[in-house]
């Protein structure tokens, strides 16, 4: 009795591919449909927040949607979420790199550094050479000798603050980007910042949904071996990763010192775990696999837009506040994810 | 079939071993164009490492490896896929997030002006799994898919490449019947392309219908080479367990079930009543004696690993009691149940099962640790006197209590499982596919293993999708589908006849009674877990298979 008969003995489980369910064809329909929210609420759910945030702050206050402070809230950190950026790229892959925000100073104190020694062209190519240096050994540590990117980053995060300590001797020393020079004019006024920053951005989207690159490096932290086994580039990918994430790390700080005018020692500290934060609440998960660099900007629009409510009406309670609603709201669009997960998975 | 004498693939003398341990010796393998090669042996043959060694995954010790007509060595997958050997591995190694789409061109997209053309590949895809009988929104991501479509997908991919030789290593293990006609007509058209495809398998029938060519390893050597024709399943068994043939027609190759008495009556060792499960279990109630194997039968996402899974309270809050021996289990949780007396030995030993990179003592002795320490430490001795009793008892092959349980074969790593619920001295034993994936002679002494312990007064709940070990093995058959029962075979009914009638009595809407067993509508005249005959075509656009998420071996992982 072969199983071919058992299965045309048993006419209704025809063309219906769902032997569980008891109704009709209403189910899978509606089952589609909630998956397919289910996605959506994950990859766009921090959108629909920002938008409600925004929305609100606008009603309720005259000065938020003033051009004065859209600037303020653009323009001051736009450089920062190039942390982002990198780090989302690094988590869809399933990796973590805790060494940007120590990069991200590393990178400003180089490059103003080289602006004060040599000129422009060396405060460009220095931060960049170093960063791309950083993350060449951070990459080759994760990619081929098989380190945990955790551990790797996170010496990494120590060694670039060393560095930092080394340069500068212990902060004594402070490097000044000369007030004439072109290197300032990267980082002055709200466009500008904004300008470089969206154009990165629109790189990196074209990157991670255009290109083989892109599809690599998804397909890495959505099934590690499979990858392989498909003859994709793992080790390479995983290099290349880390390479752009702590180059952009570099280059955000490069920036960041354009517009301060100097390079500032003590600044980045903690700044990795808000860009993780970002990229989180951005809909991309934390293990990996699936992720957008859309979501990565509405996750910094939407910290920097509550950072700036607080800013201006709550900052009697200090700026502790802030971070307390980051991470109420990190908390939040984690467990939806995941409850989100688990629905599906009982589905 | 076109059979030709063209060699494409030659492997001379291979050999590699892993930390001093000879996993293939000698392996000689020709693969001629245009032929289905088998290659077959029990578990820890050697079949895995000779696949990977010819795809690049490991490199050979010794021997050499001659691909169309030149002397190849690939150091990754990725060359020897270049080179034109594909493989579709047992489980489906896709990305599950990712849409269907760009998992079948995964590292070959089509691309315009160096990026990649979206359009293009989603408006290919659509046509290429069109060809394979899955109609499906190809943006969709793979997870959606059930498994059968995703293993098409995982076929349709590794076919797409050029390919001059295909490895398909237990494709059919999640297919369901239909999926695996329409696998064969992929085959076919394969072979007629003048493909090599190398296919794996533990389903003899599967062999016969497919393969032309056999080879069987056995402890790392070819032990037979040659036509499939005209070697007969009896010679194909005994070469592969290395047995006298007249031992295998003695004893049969299962003698499941046989010289056990059941004891029914008395006390039920557990006995279920009114389970129910939001969309999965509906009503369920059965009773299991000590004593007694009670098989659960049913098709593929009929409910059963999901009843055995309710009763343990692994689904978490849901209707319905459970007694164990006459006591009534208050919470539901699974470790309630291993508390009163109820295991599960999980469907995927891999996932739910096994800690991979713990010893063999620590997995045994896992589930005993509290009642193995006093005041929070642990006696090393206690756990290696029960660790000792157990290899012995269960004829655990390993190098010893330290060895990692993921260096062990699937038949080894299910006993330690085993080893692991009957260290806790339980009343019930909840199996759910123990013998799934393991080779032949594991099987066996599995099925041997749970005939002991019933005899030993445990009772035995035995979820099997093998038709023949569900029958064999079982004292009374209860019939699911849907989720609810829908009959239950004892006695004289407890036979293949009896299970199809039930199977194909209509459920829906009338639950209970027995159907009389009556013959099946087509009588195949041998018997056995048997896979579809040749003659059966069915429509390729019947594998269309949607949403089937619900799958019962649940989703890809």
């Amino acid at each position: 009795m072969s199983p071919t008969v058992l299965t045309s003995a048993v006419p209704d489980r025809g063309p219906e591919p769902e032997p569980r369910r008891t109704t009709g064809g209403a189910g899978s329909v509606g089952r589609e449909r909630r998956e397919r929210l289910a996605a959506q609420v994950q990859r766009r759910g921090a959108l629909v927040v920002l938008a409600l945030v925004a929305a609100v702050a606008s009603m309720v206050s005259a000065t938020f949607p003033t051009w004065s402070n859209v600037s303020a809230i653009l323009g001051n950190d736009a450089f920062v979420w190039l942390l982002a950026l990198g780090m989302t790229f690094v988590i869809i892959t399933g990796g973590i790199d805790l060494s940007v925000g120590s990069m991200y100073a590393l990178g400003g104190v180089l490059a103003a550094y080289g602006a004060q020694t040599h000129g422009t062209w060396l405060a460009i190519v220095l931060p960049l050479a170093v960063g791309a240096a950083w993350g060449t050994v951070q990459g080759l540590l994760v990619s081929r000798a098989g380190m945990a990117p955790f551990i790797v980053t996170l010496a990494g995060l120590l060694g670039a603050r060393g560095l930092l300590q080394l340069v500068t001797d212990e902060g004594a020393t402070t490097y000044l980007v000369p007030p004439g020079s072109a290197f300032r004019s990267l980082g002055a006024g709200t466009w500008t910042p904004v300008l470089i920053v969206a154009a990165l951005f629109g790189l990196g989207a074209v990157l991670l949904t255009r290109t083989r690159f892109g599809a690599d490096l998804t397909a890495i932290g959505g099934n590690e071996n499979a990858a392989r086994l498909m003859g994709l580039p793992v080790a390479r990918t995983k290099l290349l990763v880390h390479v752009l994430s702590a180059t952009l790390a570099a280059a955000a700080g490069a920036l960041g010192s354009a517009r301060l005018g100097s390079g500032v020692t003590t600044i980045g500290v903690g700044y990795e775990l808000t860009a993780i934060a970002a990229v989180v609440i951005g809909g991309t998960l934390l293990t990996g696999g699936s992720g957008s660099v859309g979501g990565t900007v509405t996750g910094v629009l939407l910290l920097a837009v509550i950072h700036n409510l607080i800013d201006q009406y709550a900052s009697q309670y200090g700026s502790a506040f802030t971070d307390t609603v980051n991470g109420a709201f990190l908390a939040v669009v984690v467990l939806v994810q995941a409850l989100l997960a688990r629905g599906r998975q009982e589905e | 079939m076109v059979p030709t004498d063209r060699t494409v693939l030659e492997t001379a003398g291979i050999g590699k071993s892993f930390a001093g341990v000879h996993a293939l010796r000698g392996v000689d393998l020709t693969l001629h164009a245009g032929q289905v090669h088998a290659l077959i042996g029990e578990n820890g043959a050697g079949k895995s490492t000779l696949i990977k060694v010819i795809t690049g995954v490991h490199r050979p010790d010794a021997g050499r490896l001659r691909f169309g007509g030149q002397e190849r060595e690939f150091r990754s997958p990725s060359e020897a896929q270049k080179a034109g050997i594909s493989t579709i591995y047992q489980e489906v190694n896709l990305v599950p997030m990712m849409s269907v789409a760009r998992n079948l061109f995964l590292g070959r997209e089509p691309r315009r002006f160096g990026l990649l053309d979206v359009r293009r590949m989603n408006r290919e895809a659509g046509r290429v799994l069109a060809e394979y009988g899955v109609e499906v929104d190809v943006t969709r991501p793979l997870q959606t898919l059930g498994l059968g479509a995703q293993q098409m997908v995982a076929l349709a991919r590794a076919v797409q490449v050029e390919a001059r030789v295909v490895i398909m290593d237990e494709p059919t293990s999640s297919l369901e019947p239909r999926e695996v006609e329409t696998l064969f007509s992929v085959i076919r058209g394969l072979t007629a392309r003048g493909i090599a495809v190398v296919y794996v398998s533990h389903r003899l029938d599967e062999l016969y219908a497919i393969c032309d060519r056999v080879t069987v390893l056995r402890d790392g050597r070819v032990v037979h080479s040659g036509e499939l024709a005209g070697l007969d399943r009896l010679e194909l068994v005994s070469l592969m367990l290395g047995r006298e043939q007249s031992v295998v027609r003695d004893k049969g190759t299962t003698a499941f079930g046989a010289g056990r008495r059941s004891r029914a009556g008395g006390t039920p060792a557990l006995r279920a009543r009114g389970l129910s499960v939001r969309h999965r279990v509906h009503d369920v109630s059965f009773d299991v004696h000590p004593g007694e194997v009670v098989g659960l039968g049913g098709l593929l996402g009929a409910g059963r690993s999901e009843t055995a899974k309710a009763v343990v309270g692994a689904l978490g809050a849901g209707a319905g009691s459970v007694e164990v021996a006459g006591r009534p289990l208050a919470r539901r949780s699974p470790a309630a149940a291993i508390r009163a007396g109820v295991v599960l030995l999980p469907e995927d030993r891999k996932v739910e099962g096994i800690v991979p990179n713990l010893s063999v003592r620590e997995n045994i002795v896992l589930a005993a640790l509290p009642t193995l320490s006093r005041a929070g430490i642990v006696s090393r001795a206690r756990q290696d006197e029960i660790v000792d009793r157990f290899v012995q008892r269960l004829r655990i092959k390993t190098s010893g209590p330290d060895q990692k349980v993921s260096d062990l074969s699937g038949g080894n790593q299910q006993k330690v499982l085993l080893a692991r619920w009957l260290c806790l001295d339980p009343e019930v034993l909840l199996l759910d596919e123990p013998t799934r994936g393991i080779d032949v002679g594991a099987k066996a002494e599995v099925q041997a293993l749970i005939d002991e312990l019933a005899s030993d007064g445990l009772g035995v709940l035995l979820i099997s999708s093998d038709p023949e070990e569900l029958i064999e093995g079982s004292d009374r058959v209860v019939v699911l589908k849907d989720g609810a029962v829908v009959g239950e075979l004892t006695g004289e009914q407890v036979s293949e006849e009896g299970l199809l009638a039930a199977l194909s009595h209509h459920p829906a809407d009338e639950c209970g009674p027995v159907p009389e067993p009556e013959p099946g509508p087509d009588p195949d005249p041998e018997p056995g877990p048997g896979i579809v005959p040749e003659s059966v075509p069915q429509p390729a656009s019947d594998t269309a298979t949607g949403t089937d998420s619900g799958d019962e071996k649940g989703t890809a992982r």
